[in-house]
């Protein structure tokens, strides 16, 4: 459907690579972008505006990593805002010192609450509280009944009555007392937040029970609406925190950064699936991926960053500046990325590569044959593997416990990689002789496409 | 034998019960999965005076309350079923099979005009588009039921539900009651859509 911000990042940042510096005319281009990004993954308008220009104040004039090229940086940078601005969040609820502590769910029609309302319910009592539900939406039909079995499924006591709603849960404190249970959950009915009577109605349940934990409970798919919601409910009830609900779909889930923004309380909770155990702790990094539409590359960043020794990086620039890569090189590169984790995982992170290769079936086995193969040469025949004959051919597949087809798969293969680093930008620029702060690719990028054995595409 | 059918499905809880009509009706309570769910319907059926078929458990086979509304229905010469189904994402390929089995039945039974209506909800943001892309591929959706417009949320999603894949929103829910699902007006819809902003 769209675009992964990745892909039309990308051509931007080819034209800021070789920079040292992020200049304010890089930013504004690539914020355009990001905002972009920001409003398919319905972030509100407002919201934008103000990320964006939060952003562009970290991100303007700031030194540029060695191990990163500016638009990897610069995602970080938008990522950074993204967790600091989502996150700080440990799923806790604040208790009472005098229990029972109250925790009221409200929110639209249809966002959950009665469910999470039952999952919150089995997650405190795991944890060794004691719940009490209580269904105090008298206003849909057999919503009680749902939230009654639903406290039978996890084994919690439940109450309601057929009142009304504010003596619902004033009677439900009462038997919270009585039971001694000490953590009371009130399911509240949906609600528009422009119908003035039931946000009446709210205020009143809210100050008849004087919850420590008033929850509004969001769908992850809600769209700029998120912020309406988000500040009426916040008026007439004061909000804690936010539960939000549907995460397993594949909404981008903007909306949990305008709740955030608009609200100010953390997110605690996240609903992950239909069973009631699935239910979690938020966890802000991971949302900041997604809304930004490119979880994984954002870890392979990381990776890259902590994975990769200042020398070795120096060594792969230099590499790839000349365009010459010896057998050792590539035992090295190959060294690297293994570091990093299985090979599969690491390509499919990596934004750049083909389609067929991200795909591709890697063997870590056949990794381990190509070190073995390479490991069984002499240094001479890995700086110079033209000079590897017949006799020298059996005497590695012998070393290696590989045959000798093996072998002259590897020297064919690492034929074509070695070309193919000719071919590469690095190799073209090489009379200009590197300057300082000359943004170093990624240096697996080099070594690998195309280049490995055993690679199968499906 | 001219039998009406709706099937409605939808995310996870999107008002498609209180979609009702004045013929001779049969509600299929096929959302066996969440609690009480059909209880839910059976509240709406007995408030529009309608017939429900439901099953006697939670977690029964869709298919099966599906297949007995259809029987019911011809037996008694009802003009209309309405399909109730359970809120499911379409990310969920199984649930997403669940729904074509359950389309499969209804056109197995005698009928003629069908319609699948995907319940959105006017809040829903761009995900919307995705959602009825996938719930279109797997039933053939005929048309969007869009809830919740009496909200502040303008539902902007059905412009580009429609203008993508060509589905018209065939009815709206403005309000809580059993009258408040109401037949979708187009300029009204547009005017909303621009109410508050200033020209220029």
């Amino acid at each position: 459907m769209f675009d992964s911000l990745s892909d039309r990042l990308e051509g931007i940042f080819a034209k800021v690579r070789n920079r040292g510096r992020l200049t304010e005319r890089d930013v504004d281009e690539v914020s355009r972008e990001i905002r972009l990004a920001l409003l398919e993954a319905d972030v509100n308008v407002r919201v934008v505006k103000a990320f964006i220009a939060r952003v562009k104040e970290r991100a303007v004039g700031q030194e540029l990593s060695k191990a990163l090229d500016p638009g990897q940086q610069f995602i970080k940078i938008v990522h950074d805002e993204l967790v600091e601005t989502l996150g700080g969040t440990t799923g806790k609820l604040t208790m009472s010192p005098k229990p029972p502590t109250v925790v009221m769910l409200a929110g639209l029609q249809g966002s959950g609450k009665t469910t999470a309302a039952g999952k919150l319910a089995r997650l405190l009592k795991s944890q060794g509280l004691q719940p009490l539900l209580v269904g105090a939406d008298l206003q849909r039909p057999a919503a009680v009944e749902q939230l009654r079995v639903l406290a039978g499924r996890v084994d919690v006591p439940f109450y309601s009555d057929a009142s009304d709603p504010v003596t619902v849960a004033r009677n439900a404190m009462a038997e919270a007392g009585r039971l001694g249970r000490n953590i009371v959950i009130v399911d509240t009915a949906g609600r528009l937040q422009i119908d003035s009577e039931l946000m009446d109605e709210l205020r009143a349940i809210d100050a008849a029970v004087q919850p420590q934990n008033t929850l509004l409970v969001v769908d992850a798919m809600t769209g700029q609406e998120a912020v309406n919601v988000a500040e009426a409910f916040n008026e007439t009830v004061g909000l804690d925190g936010v539960i939000l609900t549907k995460i397993d779909g594949d909404a981008r889930g903007g909306a949990a950064l305008s709740v955030k923004e608009v609200v100010g309380k953390p997110i605690l909770f996240a609903g992950t699936g239909e069973k009631l155990d699935e239910f979690e702790p938020f966890h802000p990094d991971r949302m900041a991926g997604r809304i930004l539409g490119m979880g994984d590359v954002l870890t392979l960043i990381e990776k890259v960053e902590s994975t990769f020794e200042e020398e070795e990086k120096r060594r792969a620039e230099e590499m790839l500046q000349s365009g010459r890569i010896t057998l050792e090189d590539f035992l090295e590169q190959m060294q690297q990325v293994k570091r990093m984790g299985p090979l599969q995982n690491v390509l499919g992170m990596l934004p750049g590569m083909p389609k067929e290769i991200r795909n591709a079936e890697i063997e870590d086995k056949e990794i381990a044959k190509i070190e073995a193969i390479i490991r069984s040469m002499t240094p001479d025949e890995r700086r110079r593997p033209e000079v590897i004959n017949g006799s020298r051919r059996l005497r590695i597949s012998q070393g290696s416990g590989t045959s000798t087809s093996d072998v002259n798969n590897l020297l064919k293969q690492f034929k074509q990689v070695q070309q193919m680093m000719k071919g590469m930008p690095g190799a073209a620029r090489k009379g200009k002789k590197g300057k300082k702060g000359k943004g170093p690719r990624l240096p697996v990028g080099g070594g690998l496409p195309g280049g490995i054995p055993g690679l199968t595409s499906r | 034998m001219d039998v009406r059918r709706r099937e409605r499905c939808g995310q996870n809880d999107d008002d498609r019960q209180q979609v009702a009509d004045g013929k001779r009706v049969v509600l299929a309570a096929a959302d066996t999965f969440r609690a009480a769910a059909a209880d839910q319907l059976a509240l709406w059926a007995q408030r529009t005076g309608g017939e429900i078929v439901r099953s006697n458990q939670d977690g029964a086979d869709p298919g099966s309350v599906v297949f007995d509304a259809m029987a019911a229905a011809s037996s008694r010469h009802a003009d209309l079923v309405l399909v109730d189904t359970a809120g499911r994402l379409h990310t969920k390929a199984n649930l997403m099979e669940e729904l074509k089995k359950l389309r499969r039945i209804v056109d197995r039974s005698p009928g003629a005009c069908k319609e699948v209506l995907l319940v959105v909800d006017a809040s829903t943001g761009q995900n919307g588009l995705v959602q009825a892309k996938q719930f279109a591929d797997a039933v053939d959706v005929t048309g969007i039921v869009l809830t919740k417009l009496d909200g502040t949320a303008k539902g902007g999603i059905v412009l580009a539900i429609q203008s993508e894949l060509g589905l018209p929103v065939k009815v709206v829910g403005v309000g809580e009651g059993v009258g408040d699902l109401i037949e979708f007006d187009p300029s009204e819809f547009a005017s909303a859509l621009f109410e508050g902003i200033d020209a220029g």
